[in-house]
């Protein structure tokens, strides 16, 4: 186990390289979220605007 | 038959209920491929006679920078078709991949570097396929800094689009520059990120890691191409729908 | 429907009208070439070399200088005709816009691009390049400084009016001009060094040609864009 978790002597490349990128997936994903949550809620209020007009 | 499905994808309400139902499925088979092609290449496959272990940098890097090229087409695609059909779901979908494929590029220039630093001994050499990565991150955020720059959203809209058709026109002219002048310096040195020559235990992930990060970004992609469309509507009648969902 | 003579008629005048403006106020025009100048000589002061490692950099200095400076230059092409409002004319005018630009950008270049041509193979002697070095040095700037130009009326029309439009005009110019950097620096490398450029020369050419037919249609449709 121990072994492979120092890949080899080259876990210092191979960890982070894999960190990094589960940080940028799962970056992207909470940022999709959030565009789209901001997006539902501005669609809302201007519906709610439309609506409230004469 | 294919030209009513067109049509369809383009309206709006359409393309908001079944990006919605896609989603999920998405996701979940691209997990299940990342999962798989994890395990698969970094306890399953055998470590490389010449690069030993640090060779499973590929598993990460090799679908990072497809995907970002990937991206890039996609998106030219769909401001090319937002231009040609004026169609605000394809404006949609060409703003989403934008910061989806810079990630996708950001992940590949440090798997990259990161790679490459026990090969060469430093953390950044210019190897065409870097410099190549790195050009293609500035297109990225030239898209997008041209995206936020532009007050009014339809004039932000076609302009990136005509931006994303020159960029992906160049694309391939960057790739061959770049290609050349490495071939210059390098002479006959194999100086290449080599993947190494690969039995089926190695490429096997390599092909499912693909495929999940494909999946992956056709997820994100929908969440986020959803929320696009719906800044993008103006008349009220479906979105009372949408409202309900909550 | 213009014939095309009544669009080559429209585009010369187009080209006398815009040079008559220009050479009105020449110091506005003769910055881009002070730039260069300066730009290139900074780099031996930067660098400290002898004459021998200037003459290694002057491909680089020399491409990377004219590249900037025709970023700036860039300014200028679309500024006064997007602010009075003939460039919307010219839009609206029926006749062929890409033609039109295409004739705009003629102009800048003549007025931009063609001085830093004149002036580089004097900054290459300058960074030790031998005289037999120079026709090659010339043909290289000639034809990158066209491509550069014609791409440069692309990210100009594209960030036609806007704020901080030059930040952003390099960060979306300067990757698509890369290729041209690329050949171009190397057959400069080559006729300093006094070998064969063909190679590289005849890419540039080739790029230029098709910055020439393409970059217009796009500027085109980018200034409709923008002026919509």
């Amino acid at each position: 186990m121990l072994e492979w978790l120092s890949m080899g002597g080259n876990a210092r490349f191979v960890w982070p390289s894999y960190g990094i990128t589960v940080l940028l997936l799962w970056l992207n994903i909470r940022w999709a979220r959030k565009a789209a949550l901001a997006a539902r809620t501005e669609a809302r209020r201007r519906l709610a605007m439309q609506r409230s007009e004469p | 038959m294919a030209w009513t499905w067109f049509h369809r994808c383009g309206s709006p309400p359409h393309f908001y209920r079944i990006a919605g139902k896609l989603v999920p499925w998405f996701g979940t088979l691209a997990a299940l491929l990342c999962i798989g092609g994890l395990i698969g290449g970094l306890v399953l496959a055998p470590s490389d006679y010449l690069q030993g272990e640090g060779y499973r940098i590929i598993y990460v890097h090799v679908p990072a920078a497809t995907l970002s090229m990937m991206a890039y087409a996609v998106m030219a695609l769909a401001a090319a078709t937002g231009l040609i059909w004026r169609m605000n779901v394809a404006y949609a979908v060409a703003a989403s991949c934008a910061p989806i494929g810079a990630s996708f590029t950001i992940i590949a220039l440090v798997t990259g570097s990161l790679w490459g630093r026990p090969m060469w001994g430093t953390y950044w050499v210019w190897d065409p396929r870097l410099v190549t990565e790195l050009l293609l991150l500035f297109l990225y955020l030239g898209y997008m800094g041209l995206r936020s720059a532009i007050e009014e959203s339809g004039r932000a809209d076609r302009a990136s689009a005509i931006l994303a058709i020159v960029g992906v026109v160049n694309l391939p002219i960057i790739h061959y520059s770049v290609d050349w002048w490495n071939s210059l310096h390098q002479g006959h040195t194999l100086l290449k990120l080599g993947a190494p020559s690969m039995p089926p235990s190695m490429y096997v992930p390599l092909i499912a890691m693909i495929f999940g990060f494909m999946l992956y970004f056709a997820a994100v992609l929908l969440v986020r191409a959803r929320g696009e469309v719906l800044r993008r509507e103006r008349t009220a009648r479906w979105l009372l729908e949408v409202i309900g969902e909550g | 429907m213009s014939g095309p003579l009544s669009a080559g008629r429209a585009a010369l005048q187009l080209i006398r009208r815009d040079l008559h403006l220009a050479l009105r106020r020449p110091g506005e025009w003769l910055q881009p070439l002070g730039f260069f100048v300066i730009v290139t000589a900074l780099f031996p002061l930067a660098l400290d070399a002898d004459l021998s490692r200037l003459r290694d950099m002057a491909p680089g200095v020399i491409w990377v200088g004219a590249l900037l400076s025709s970023l700036l230059a860039l300014e200028l092409l679309f500024r006064e005709d997007g602010q009075d409002g003939s460039l919307e004319q010219l839009a609206v005018s029926g006749l062929s816009l890409a033609w039109l630009l295409l004739a705009k950008t003629c102009v800048h270049w003549l007025l931009t691009g063609l001085p830093l041509v004149l002036v580089a193979p004097m900054l290459a002697t300058a960074l030790g390049a031998p005289a037999a070095a120079l026709p090659g040095v010339l043909a290289a700037l000639l034809l990158g400084s066209i491509a550069l130009s014609l791409i440069g009326a692309i990210g100009a029309a594209l960030t036609l009016g806007l704020r901080r439009g030059g930040t952003l005009l390099a960060l979306i110019v300067l990757p698509l001009a890369v290729p041209v950097l690329v050949f171009g620096a190397q057959a400069t490398a080559r006729a300093i060094a006094l070998e064969p450029l063909a190679g590289p020369l005849y890419l540039l050419g080739a790029l230029a040609v098709l910055a020439a037919t393409l970059a217009p249609l796009a500027a085109a449709g980018a200034v409709r864009i923008s002026l919509e």
